[in-house]
């Protein structure tokens, strides 16, 4: 093994239990497909698919059901086969509880698939917009739990060159290692992945950033790297492992760690010439690319103290949770809360009632001592433990006061966008204050507050533009009667008589206007 | 299958209010019975009286606040308060000044700014100031250390003089009562007395007063405890001392004959206790690294400077006081940079 890289740490971070053992120790499981696969439209940032099927189509596996709109989008492909029986409003994983469009597949258990694009095995002689367009068809959005569409994160083109990949392999947060087992079963695929998107970016290097906790990972990958067939032209791959702090995982704090380089704030790693992957999304790529297959399934962590038996499953993307957990071995006793994502900064599901998405990537279900009882939230006496733990080298108390206060500006004079809610400053915080709450209520309040700035700027815009437009052409009219005027004048070229008629005329029109304008006037304050 | 539903993150840690208050007490408890040891049952006495009243005061503010008090009064900060009090006033105080002192610091620099986390300025500190201006006789009236009366008092004489106020049988204030040695060094500088003459005194050990070098060495290891367990951080008490002995040192280096030696700064008044336990306060101080710095390196410097050239015994008290009110205006202009932002907020 090569001597130990140099790391830059990042600041604060905690060390936490990583409970990584109770999920990780058996491969992962295989599930039945269910009855019914619920597919929202939105399981991606950007604009929402929309559907190519209708009620009643039958569908075959890999079939595109819902096609990208926009350039940010992502478009769904049906997990299996079957018959679409619904689209429409259904519930899905959302902090806000509300539903979405869905579309619903009854599954035929034939698993038949569609017709699949050619592989591409000679990727290193396709053209980059080729590439893109296949990682687009694919639907492949960043699967570390953001869901961005990769394809336009790997559209480089315009921005700086990169010269760094930085694939995210730490699964820093505690109970999840759904990327864990991902690479030690799947790790030449891992590879196949990453030498697809360094000659896409044209990257010079590849670090693969993985915690010191899952050294089993990582050495299949050192395997993998060292049993990757010479003769192409491609870039050195390095496994770099990190202590386990949380949030090493985070986009930024991991860059850092592996390069030095501080992605500036407000800014994308493109501006330190790097490109971050989760190692999932790297295998959807590898999937896409090398076998022509959309994602259409993920590995899924199921673990927790209310889980009867912790571990991982291929899942098909749109299977219903609570089937998904009775297939699992079901709840225990023990179950209080189900959350989906890790226990810093996923959210919890107040029904098991809505499907798996692209960026599910566990769900806990956390026992009561996993969970505890929330304490009494007491003033902030402002001991700055926050601050010694923030990674965004916030000042996580001041943050709070002004968040508390409503006084946004204030918050974001302190870079409330610059904290990446990954709820070090709430683990600590020995008043037990919900901080991260407060921020993210913050949040919510200025985007709303700039929406709403945004409507009226418009509405004014509107009122702005109509006044100019009728004005201008009161002036046309004014324009074209003086110039007939003109024109009648001078054919007439009479004057006298013709006059102190007008001017009478003129005078009873301004009466009746004058009569009618009163009329309005006493009209208007009934 | 239903659930309740929290906001993230979903587990925390240990910390607690209660825990950080406790450990400060722990910290102080090598200090407090070291009071005990060099000035007998009267600190012990003070400690009783103020937080009795402490206690009371600020429960009776959370009723007429309309407040849950127990929940409240478990946080210990009213008896972290009471006791930081009790070790900074002279031994044999009356009981009613010391529990008026207390009752101030809670109800009126506490609790009428809202309670814990609001007061802008450190409550035993103003306790002790309100104490000080408003009496100074007794305020100024300390023990000579056991170790230079050759006599300690007994838990009898010591409440018969807290609580009547009058020496005991047969005695004056005169025969028991000596002044602290900064109090001393101050009257002897101002009799053109040269530090080597004043240093003959029975009351100067090896670097400060005898007995009070001791005292700040156990409140010193207290200190480097919260360092050790983070509840507080290293750079007010070191900057704090830091600032001191600089320009100590320096006034020492032009003139050691009127200037004591720096290290009589440390260990002969409040020094150490107020730059691990009072200027760390975190409500009332710097919150931010380098602002911190700042912060304790200027308590150092008012702390000489009052001392030197004041008019009162002792300064850690103005100083704080006095620093808690830039404390604000010092975070504002040492906001740190974050994560990203180059160069920015370093002015």
């Amino acid at each position: 093994m090569a001597e130990q890289r140099k790391l830059w740490p990042f600041h604060g971070g905690l060390h936490l239990d990583d409970h990584k053992a109770e999920s990780n120790a058996s491969p992962v499981r295989s599930v039945a497909l269910p009855r019914r696969l619920i597919l929202p439209l939105q399981q991606h940032i950007g604009q929402r698919a929309e559907p190519v099927v209708s009620v009643g189509d039958a569908v075959r596996k890999g079939q595109l059901i819902a096609q990208a709109t926009d350039y940010v989008s992502a478009s769904i492909h049906a997990p299996s086969s079957g018959r679409v029986v619904e689209i429409g409003a259904a519930p899905i994983p959302h902090p806000s509880g509300l539903s979405d469009t869905c579309i619903v597949i009854e599954t035929d258990g034939l698993d038949s698939w569609d017709e699949l694009p050619a592989a591409m095995p000679d990727y290193r002689n396709a053209d980059a917009a080729d590439l893109r367009e296949r990682i687009r068809w694919a639907g492949i959005v960043g699967l570390g739990g953001a869901a961005f569409p990769t394809a336009v994160k790997v559209n480089t083109s315009g921005q700086r060159p990169i010269d760094t990949l930085v694939i995210n392999a730490a699964e820093c947060e505690p109970y999840i290692t759904c990327d864990d087992v991902l690479m030690r079963e799947q790790a030449a695929d891992v590879i196949d992945g990453i030498d697809i998107l360094s000659h896409l970016i044209g990257a010079r290097e590849c670090l693969i950033g993985i915690e010191d906790n899952k050294p089993e990972a990582a050495e299949a990958l050192r395997r993998a790297i060292a049993g990757r067939a010479s003769g192409h032209d491609d870039r050195p791959i390095e496994v770099v492992v990190v202590p386990t702090l949380y949030p090493s995982g985070g986009e930024k704090q991991l860059i850092l760690l592996l390069t030095g380089r501080e992605v500036p704030s407000h800014g994308l790693p493109a501006a330190v010439g790097v490109l971050c992957q989760n190692v999932a999304t790297v295998v959807a790529v590898a999937d896409a690319v090398l076998r022509g297959r959309p994602l259409i399934e993920r590995i899924v962590t199921v673990t927790g103290g209310g889980a009867k038996q912790p571990g991982n499953l291929r899942v098909a993307i749109g299977t219903p949770i609570d089937f998904l957990i009775a297939q699992a071995g079901g709840y225990s006793t023990h179950i209080n809360q189900l959350i989906l994502g890790g226990p810093m900064m996923g959210f919890g599901l107040r029904s098991d009632k809505v499907p798996l998405t692209k960026a599910t990537n566990c769900l806990l279900a956390a026992s009561r001592t996993e969970t505890p009882n929330s304490q009494p939230e007491r003033p902030c006496i402002r001991c700055g433990e926050c601050a010694r733990v923030c990674p965004a080298q916030l000042l996580p108390q001041h943050l709070y006061w002004h968040a508390r206060a409503r006084d946004f500006d204030k918050a974001q004079e302190y870079n409330l966008f610059d904290c990446i809610e990954c709820g070090c400053c709430a683990y600590v915080c020995p008043a037990h204050i919900p901080l991260v709450a407060y921020y993210r209520f913050a949040k919510t309040e200025i985007w709303a507050q700039e929406r709403d700035r945004d409507k009226s700027d418009l509405a004014r815009r509107r009122h702005e533009a109509r006044v100019a437009r009728l004005e201008r052409l009161e002036q046309e009219r004014k324009a074209r009667l003086r110039q007939k005027k003109e024109a009648l004048d001078s054919k007439s070229g009479k004057t006298g008589a013709g006059d102190a008629k007008k001017a009478a005329i003129e005078a009873a029109m301004q009466r009746v206007a004058a009569k009618k304008a009163a009329q309005q006037v006493e009209s208007g304050t009934e | 299958m239903q659930f309740s539903i929290s906001s993230s993150p979903h587990q925390s840690g240990q910390q607690s209010v209660t825990r950080v208050m406790g450990l400060v007490l722990l910290a102080l408890v090598p200090g407090t019975l070291a009071m005990f040891w060099y000035f007998g049952w009267g600190p012990i006495i003070n400690l009783g009286i103020a937080t009795a009243t402490a206690v009371a005061a600020e429960a009776a503010v959370l009723h007429l606040r309309g407040r849950a008090i127990g929940v409240t009064l478990i946080d210990l900060s009213a008896v972290v308060t009471a006791w930081l009090l009790a070790l900074a006033l002279p031994p044999l105080l009356p009981w009613w000044q010391t529990a008026m002192g207390s009752v101030f610091a809670i109800v009126v620099v506490k609790q009428l700014f809202g309670g814990i986390g609001h007061n802008p300025f450190n409550p035993a500190m103003a306790g002790y100031v309100l104490l000080l201006v408003s009496f100074p006789v007794t305020m100024t009236r300390w023990l000579p250390p056991d170790v230079v009366s050759g006599s300690a008092l007994s838990l009898a004489d010591s409440l018969h003089i807290i609580f009547s106020g009058t020496p005991p049988l047969g005695q004056t204030w005169d025969a028991i009562s000596s002044a602290t040695p900064l109090d001393q060094m101050r009257t002897e500088l101002s009799q053109n007395r040269m530090i080597g003459e004043i240093r003959q005194s029975p009351l100067w050990g090896d670097f400060g007063g005898r007995g009070w070098e001791w005292i700040g060495n156990w409140y010193l290891l207290g200190g480097l405890f919260l360092i050790w367990r983070r509840v507080i951080g290293w750079r007010i008490p070191a900057s704090m001392l830091a600032g001191l002995v600089l320009i100590a040192g320096l006034f020492w280096a032009i003139d050691p004959d009127t200037h004591p030696f720096p290290a009589f700064h440390l260990f002969s008044g409040g020094a150490i206790l107020g730059a691990f336990f009072i200027a760390t306060d975190p409500v009332s101080a710097s919150t931010t690294p380098r602002g911190q710095l700042i912060y304790g390196a200027l308590i150092g410097l008012l702390v000489f400077v009052i001392r030197t050239w004041g008019g009162y015994p002792d300064a850690v008290a103005f100083a704080v006081l006095l620093m808690n009110m830039a404390a604000p205006t010092i975070d504002h202009y040492t906001q740190p940079r974050i994560f990203g932002q180059r160069g920015r907020g370093d002015a």
